[in-house]
């Protein structure tokens, strides 16, 4: 089964194509991976999926219905969540409200009991409360409750952006260069992070990677994307010997 | 359920309304009017700053807010003979001339109406961030006023409205004060109020956590407009009398100066400098006067006191960007714990 498909989807700044004809597949339970040099397209890619570009053209399917043009909150409402390339904390406030606020879009509330404080409505947030401590429990960053989010240590903030994706309950999580900055030890333990929240959440991962050996380690299929064009597709093992991509990363030998 | 913080809560409040209730008897009228205007602009400050300090909105437009709730409820309290001798240019518009309802509903619609067109304005500029939002609510503002100044028969325009009732007493002003925080802390704590703050924090990221940008931001004009509508409407029933220039830009910037002083998005912060820099604006009058330094006498220049303001926001700015409380709040564990070091020193 497919959980994410896009046809065609091009993408065009102007006179600058950044995204051409990009066919691609996400199975469920996937973890695929996008890659590819700078400026190739790959957060154009997500800013598409996720509503925040409109495509030129082409169009997306997730679970069989068409985001194509939807807004942003409403995809994510329909399952699609995302981090971002340079982590975008609610900085001012706290780990837990950062999760909090991610359950929002799923509260059924309205504005005056809220605000009243209805027993109905006290209920809700003490179910919100008790899901995003068991979140934050399950990421390892409990003991953080309190802290300011900007007070974190880099790979910690990385984890709540995860964590804040994962509360609002997507079936597909796209993860926008999750191991930038990180040293190796913790490439390491963010691949296996990966695998495990796929396991726990049940959900499949589109993720742009830089750092190979996190990608060749977690992704089952890569595409990769050069001058917005896909040049290469398929496992690990076949992207690391295509002559395009070798081509693509270091240049051809004269 | 009664808990400890609750108690402490209804606690404080009890002090302060006994503490009022002591001033109203014992103060003198000037002061009183003082006391008054504390109250108003505590409705005020908090109404802008759950635009720019919860929202992250910066929106100019205040003013205009107020004048829709000052009029609405003027209109409303009016008596028909109020009316008639008021509107001697013109008459008055024949649906309003013979209704009469009480103050606090007429507050209320105020408040609403203020909500209703502030929601409206708001919807076609949101789009717009930072300085172009603050240019536009500006304009919009200023639409009102000309708008208000000349409809004759409705607002009975540059003439004004004279002899209202002086019906705002410290029991409203504060009473709905009062009521107004509450009502902040308990939106600030509420999943709506994070979402908000989540908007001021990065629009981007709250957008992609499944906030609907548009739905939360009118939201924050209309709760911003409502209150703003209601302390224009007990400002004029303070005053007895209201006309378009009274809600020019000048009176959005006092009660930007209370919020930026407080400290942008902090409830406790805007009620300490509510009631300061309206104490403050009162007591530095003498600055516009005649003022004899003993080797020479400065002849009254109007407006110097605003000019001294202008410099403390400067400063403020500068030095200490955050305010008086940044984006902190005084809240019964912040003072149980102010107390308890308290209490460690001395021992």
């Amino acid at each position: 089964m497919t959980i994410l498909r896009t046809n065609n989807l091009t993408m065009k700044f102007g006179g600058l194509t950044a995204v051409s004809d990009l066919t691609l597949e996400v199975p469920e339970q996937g973890i695929i991976g996008l890659i590819g040099p700078n400026g190739a397209g790959k957060t154009t890619v997500f800013n598409m999926i996720t509503g925040v570009y409109k495509p030129t053209s082409g169009n997306i399917l997730f679970n069989n219905t068409d985001i194509t043009r939807m807004e942003p909150h409403v995809i994510t409402k329909n399952g699609i969540a995302r981090t971002f390339q340079n982590i975008r904390l609610f900085k001012d406030l706290s780990v837990l409200d950062n999760v909090m606020i991610a359950n929002h879009l799923r509260l059924d509330s309205n504005f005056f009991s809220a605000v009243a404080r209805t027993p109905g409505y006290r209920e809700k947030e003490e179910g919100i409360r008790k899901k995003s401590l068991e979140l934050l429990d399950q990421v390892g960053l409990l003991e953080f409750k309190d802290t300011k989010s900007t007070a974190l240590p880099y790979g910690k903030q990385r984890k709540l952006e995860i964590a804040r994706a994962l509360a609002t309950e997507p079936k597909l999580l796209l993860l926008d260069e999750p191991a930038a900055g990180m040293n190796p030890q913790e490439s390491i333990e963010l691949m296996a992070f990966i695998k495990e929240i796929r396991n726990r959440f049940d959900l499949s991962i589109l993720m742009i990677e830089h750092h190979m050996q996190v990608i060749m380690g977690v992704c089952e299929h890569i595409y990769v994307l050069d001058y917005g064009i896909k040049i290469a597709e398929g496992n690990p093992g076949v992207i690391q010997n295509d002559p395009k991509v070798i081509e693509a990363y270091l240049g051809v030998e004269e | 359920m009664i808990d400890k913080k609750n108690i402490i809560r209804l606690g404080l409040i009890l002090l302060v309304l006994a503490v009022l209730t002591i001033l109203n008897n014992t103060m003198g009228k000037y002061e009183i009017r003082i006391l008054n205007l504390a109250g108003i602009y505590i409705i005020l400050g908090l109404s802008l700053n759950v635009i720019n300090g919860f929202t992250g909105l910066f929106s100019l437009g205040h003013a205009g807010f107020m004048a829709i709730g000052a009029y609405t409820s003027s209109l409303l309290t009016m008596s028909v003979i109020q009316k008639e001798s008021n509107f001697f240019v013109e008459p008055i518009v024949p649906w309003l001339a013979n209704v009469q309802i009480g103050f606090l509903p007429a507050l209320l619609f105020g408040g609403i109406l203020a909500a209703v067109l502030g929601a409206m304005i708001a919807a076609p500029i949101l789009k717009l961030t930072d300085d172009y939002l603050a240019i536009a609510t500006l304009g919009f503002s200023e639409i009102i006023r000309v708008i208000f100044t000349n409809t004759q028969s409705l607002t009975n325009g540059a003439l004004g409205i004279k002899g209202l009732t002086r019906y705002t007493t410290v029991h409203y002003t504060w009473g709905i004060a009062i009521l107004t925080i509450l009502f902040m802390f308990s939106l600030r704590k509420s999943s709506y109020g994070k979402a908000l703050m989540a908007i001021r924090e990065d629009q981007t990221a709250a957008e992609a956590m499944g906030i609907n940008l548009f739905k939360h931001k009118l939201l924050a004009f209309t709760i911003g407009s409502f209150f703003a509508g209601i302390g224009g409407g007990l400002l004029a029933h303070l005053m007895g009398t209201i006309d378009p220039l009274m809600f020019r830009f000048l009176l959005t910037f006092n009660v930007l100066l209370i919020v930026v002083l407080g400290g942008i998005g902090s409830i406790s912060g805007t009620v300490i400098s509510a009631i300061v820099v309206t104490i403050m604006l009162e007591w530095l009058r003498f600055l516009d006067g005649v003022i004899d330094l003993g080797f020479m006498t400065i002849q009254g220049i109007p407006g110097l006191r605003m000019v001294l303001f202008s410099l403390l926001l400067m400063v403020v700015i500068i030095f200490k960007q955050n305010g008086l409380m940044g984006r902190d709040e005084i809240t019964i564990d912040s003072l149980g714990g102010f107390f308890a070091r308290f209490r460690k020193k001395e021992a």
